[in-house]
């Protein structure tokens, strides 16, 4: 039954593929989207079957065939249900249907052929994410992983006539490219040193194992699925993909780089928490990492103009989180925080598809506003995202980073309590300055001869574009999912605010780390008090950061730009992303090319064609020198055969 | 005895000369005649070696038969006069290289076999040896070489074929052929196929 | 007494000859006229050879020699003839489109 659960977004894929030119666009958008409320009824009900177990030995494995067998090596392509990669498929089918079926209103002004193509990839990259999250050892979650990667180029660079979008879909694909050589290495070097790609017997083993004081093989694993991760999940330094990946549709920005795919390397460290259990040295690369990435990136977004940038790197930033979480050994807390992220982050980006769509394609900030009159629905249900990510207590947000920032404080980790909560206040002060620059206000309408040229296919002019809020197709998904903002974060509220804590109990299979015991008895039966404590300061910060936003965006609008002519430098730096694009562009791209050409023209043109050519060269040659034996003169043919019985006679003579 | 000797020379010395003048001379039909008396030199010496048998058939075939086809075909053709030593491809000096050296190694391997057969101890049998006779040859060529000899006969079947196909007179249109110049315009292939071919004389080429 | 060396002597001479007309002459004819002596002094050489050594071998190789000589003699003619009909040449020379 498992099986079902990726097969049918892929038979989605394969119906929407070959009947792309014959289906009605309806009936296109109405596969695909039955294809992922197909796999979320299936998946509901295998997570069903799967709480019907005993709690401590939760698991359902479907073996669909050995995929490689070669002697010692014997790979099944299997499938695990565990606590872990029920959450996991939970949210990749609920939400993805969700998406599915706001897409097909938000795309329905591409030709049917185009229609079709991008149900078809979003099909097939749910297909590949479920894989991924419910492969029973590394080489199908490599399987998934790939695909992933594959479907995440399709769909951003959805619209490669624009050579933006292609661009952004290469980059995208390069750099989760090099993060894969890390991941490849790290189940490699797993499988040499333990024998397995097996995630239980290798989780099995390494728990046997004490925990690593120096940068041992286990320390090197980790590490290097850490970077696997990196890539994949946005962080420092191979984040550079996600801003640039905006150029694709906006629902495939809140599929792939909101809620499922760049939580792959979230959901690969917990995992495989036990490997990263053990290897301390690791753990701290990673929180210290994660805090970084979160800093840097909500110090970008608060200065970026276009409405989807700044909800990229609010993404990047939230990740940055979840990794801080995983890096401090609070496994339960990342994952909780992927979970509650997904909703709200995919509620901003539809929300902000919305208004695109409204808007005829407009995405920069300083040409909107007063939106909240005109798209009530779209303002309403942004605005309880915006809330939720600010950490707002009673929303899911709250919970969640929360319970991050709480257990890294407890952890002894003072120092990136600090920066977290400095980026808290960063998230809740960008977030509120998109929607007070969005929705509040009077309309800055954008000069009508300037061309921009947003990621939407067909522009009007703004000022003639007619306002209408988001279609049915588009609101409800939206309106699910700011309930879903609001409730998901029930689903954890800790002991000290008198909760059950019902996530953590239930994932505790799934990242039940024996050598952080201590430390998780520790945190829990810890202060309560301290929690509480914690709880207020980040609420405090919350209101704070919503607080300046208003004051800088309603009241008093003349000072950012006071303080942006103030500090031109500051700005400029953070505008320009750090300028890491251009250094990343001098120090690696630009060596390479000359490397490659080097090679192109010098090695291959020269030596290989070369060797080719000359070997035709010679053969020619050849022929036209042995053709002048040809002369068609019957008496050089007659001084030949004198000439061969000369040499006869002279063999008969020698011997 | 000296006498057989003397006869030797003789008939060399006709065999050598008349053999270069075919060579050298410019006129086929006297090259022709000339070979005819080659071969009567050659003849002598046959005899002069106990094969009287082979001579006779010498004259009678290679004389008598070949040589005859030879003029009929150089009479035919009217083959013109030609110059001896050429040009063209004696020119170029790669050419005459070659052309010397295999002549230097072709004469320098005849001189060695000669020298090496020279040193051999022949045992010379009894000159007085009757020659063999028909009969003899006979019973050898029917016996021994009973193959061969009906081989021999089917290839002279089958040249006779060959001659005939190649040579024929070609009976349709659109083959190239020349007329002589006395004026026998080539006419439609009635007229020619009509014509026959052993009829009126000269032969329409 | 004429030993058989004199008689190889004059057969490599006649051979010699035989192989300067085939290759130096123009006339196509003539070549095979010059073939023809070549044959023949192999003829003259087999025949010595059947004499000093006692065999009638010799003669038989030099009647089936002769018959061959003949076969040969009328196919090669044949073929002059029909190439006389096209090129109206006997220059061997004049043959050349078998070149390469």
């Amino acid at each position: 039954m498992l099986s079902w659960i990726p097969l049918l977004p892929f038979i989605g894929f394969a119906i929407n593929t070959f009947g792309a030119r014959r289906l009605p666009a309806k009936a296109i958008g109405a596969i695909a989207s039955l294809a992922m409320f197909a796999a979320f009824v299936v998946s509901v009900v295998a997570v069903g079957r799967l709480t019907a177990q005993p709690a401590d030995s939760r698991e359902i494995v479907q073996t669909l065939f050995t995929w490689i067998g070669s002697a010692d090596f014997q790979v099944p392509l299997a499938l695990r249900l565990d606590p872990l990669s029920a959450l996991m498929i939970l949210v990749v089918t609920g939400i993805g249907f969700l998406i599915h079926v706001y897409s097909t209103a938000y795309m329905i002004e591409e030709e049917p052929h185009e229609y079709a193509r991008y149900f078809a990839y979003l099909n097939l990259f749910a297909g590949f994410m479920l894989l991924l999250v419910l492969g029973e050892n590394f080489l199908v979650l490599f399987v998934g992983w790939e695909g992933v990667g594959l479907c995440s180029y399709l769909l951003i660079g959805f619209w490669y006539q624009k050579g933006v979008a292609a661009d952004a879909g290469k980059k995208a694909f390069i750099v989760n490219r090099i993060g894969d050589v890390a991941f490849v290495l790290g189940v490699l070097l797993a499988f040499s040193q333990f024998g397995t790609v097996s995630f239980r017997e290798l989780n099995g083993v390494i728990a046997g194992l004490p925990a690593e004081s120096s940068f041992g093989v286990v320390s090197a694993i980790a590490l290097l699925l850490f970077i696997g991760a990196t890539g994949k999940s946005a962080q420092i330094p191979l984040y550079v993909w996600l801003p640039d990946a905006m150029e694709g549709p906006t629902p495939v920005s809140a599929l792939i780089h909101a809620a499922t795919m760049v939580t792959a390397g979230v959901y690969l460290i917990g995992r495989n928490a036990v490997v990263f259990a053990h290897a301390p040295e690791v753990l701290t690369i990673v929180a210290v990492i994660g805090t970084a990435t979160a800093l840097w990136a909500g110090a970008i977004g608060m200065v970026q103009n276009d409405i989807k940038r700044v909800l990229a790197y609010s993404t990047v930033s939230q990740l940055g989180y979840m990794f801080m979480a995983m890096g401090v050994g609070a496994f339960t807390a990342g994952i909780f925080h992927l979970f509650t992220h997904a909703f709200f982050k995919a509620l901003l980006f539809l929300g902000s598809g919305a208004v695109i769509h409204a808007l005829a394609g407009e995405q920069d900030l300083r040409h909107m506003g007063g939106l909240k009159k005109e798209l009530p629905v779209t303002y309403w249900t942004f605005l309880i995202g915006a809330i939720a990510i600010a950490g707002v207590p009673g929303l899911a947000g709250f919970f969640s980073k929360d319970e991050i920032l709480y257990r890294t404080f407890a952890g002894g980790h003072q120092l990136l309590w600090v920066v977290g909560a400095v980026t808290s206040l960063m998230t809740a002060f960008y977030m509120f300055r998109l929607v007070f620059l969005a929705f509040h206000g009077e309309r800055r309408h954008a000069p009508v001869a300037q061309g921009f040229s947003p990621a939407y296919p067909v522009v009007h002019d703004s000022h003639h574009a007619h306002l209408h809020d988001a279609p049915m197709a588009m609101a409800i998904p939206l309106v699910v999912l700011a309930i879903g903002s609001v409730v998901a974060g029930y689903l954890n509220v800790p002991a000290g605010l008198g909760g059950s804590a019902v996530l953590e109990r239930f994932l505790e299979p799934s990242l039940h780390v024996p050598a952080m015991e201590g430390a998780h008895a520790a945190a829990d039966h810890a202060d309560h008090a301290l929690e509480i404590v914690l709880m207020i300061v980040s609420s405090t910060i919350a209101f704070a950061g919503i607080g300046l936003a208003a004051f800088l965006y309603l009241k008093r609008t003349d000072i950012p730009d006071a303080l942006v002519a103030k500090f031109p430098g500051v700005y400029l730096f953070l505008v320009r992303k750090g300028y890491i694009d251009e250094l990343y562009d001098a120090v690696v791209v630009q060596p390479i090319k000359a490397l490659s050409e080097g090679v192109l023209w010098k090695a291959d043109a020269r030596v290989i064609d070369g060797a080719v050519n000359g070997t035709g060269q010679i053969v020619v040659e050849t022929g036209s020198l042995v053709r002048r034996v040809q002369t068609g003169s019957v008496r050089t043919y007659a001084v030949s055969v004198l000439f061969g019985a000369v040499l006869v006679v002279g063999y008969f003579l020698w011997s | 005895m000296g006498f057989e000797l003397i006869l030797f020379y003789v008939f060399a010395a006709i065999a050598i000369g008349t053999t270069l003048l075919v060579v050298v001379q410019s006129n086929p039909v006297y090259s022709v005649l000339l070979l005819i008396g080659s071969f009567i030199g050659l003849a002598g010496l046959y005899v002069l070696l106990q094969a009287p048998f082979v001579a006779v058939i010498q004259i009678i075939v290679y004389a008598g038969a070949i040589m005859v086809l030879f003029l009929f075909v150089v009479m035919l053709l009217n083959a013109p006069r030609e110059e001896l030593v050429t040009s063209g491809i004696l020119e170029s000096p790669a050419t005459r290289t070659i052309g010397a050296m295999l002549a230097i190694a072709f004469a320098a391997e005849l001189a060695w076999a000669l020298n090496r057969s020279s040193r051999l101890a022949w045992t010379v049998t009894d000159v007085t040896r009757r020659p063999f006779s028909v009969p003899e040859i006979g019973r050898r060529l029917f016996q021994d070489y009973a193959f061969a000899f009906e081989a021999t006969s089917i290839l002279i079947l089958v040249a006779m074929i060959g001659a005939i196909t190649l040579a024929g007179r070609q009976l349709t249109e659109g083959a190239r052929l020349k007329s002589r110049p006395a004026g026998d315009a080539s006419r439609t292939d009635g007229g020619m196929a009509e014509g026959g071919r052993a009829e009126g004389g000269r032969a329409q080429l | 007494m004429a030993e058989l060396n004199h008689y190889l002597v004059l057969s490599g001479v006649l051979f010699t000859i035989g192989t300067a007309g085939v290759l130096l002459r123009r006339n196509v004819i003539t070549v095979l006229l010059s073939l023809e002596v070549m044959l023949n002094a192999v003829n003259l050489s087999f025949i010595a050879f059947g004499r000093f050594l006692g065999s009638s071998d010799g003669q038989i190789i030099v009647f089936f020699v002769i018959t061959v000589a003949a076969a040969e003699a009328a196919v090669g003619l044949a073929l002059v003839i029909a190439l006389f009909r096209h090129v109206e040449t006997l220059n061997p020379d004049a043959f050349r489109q078998l070149r390469g």
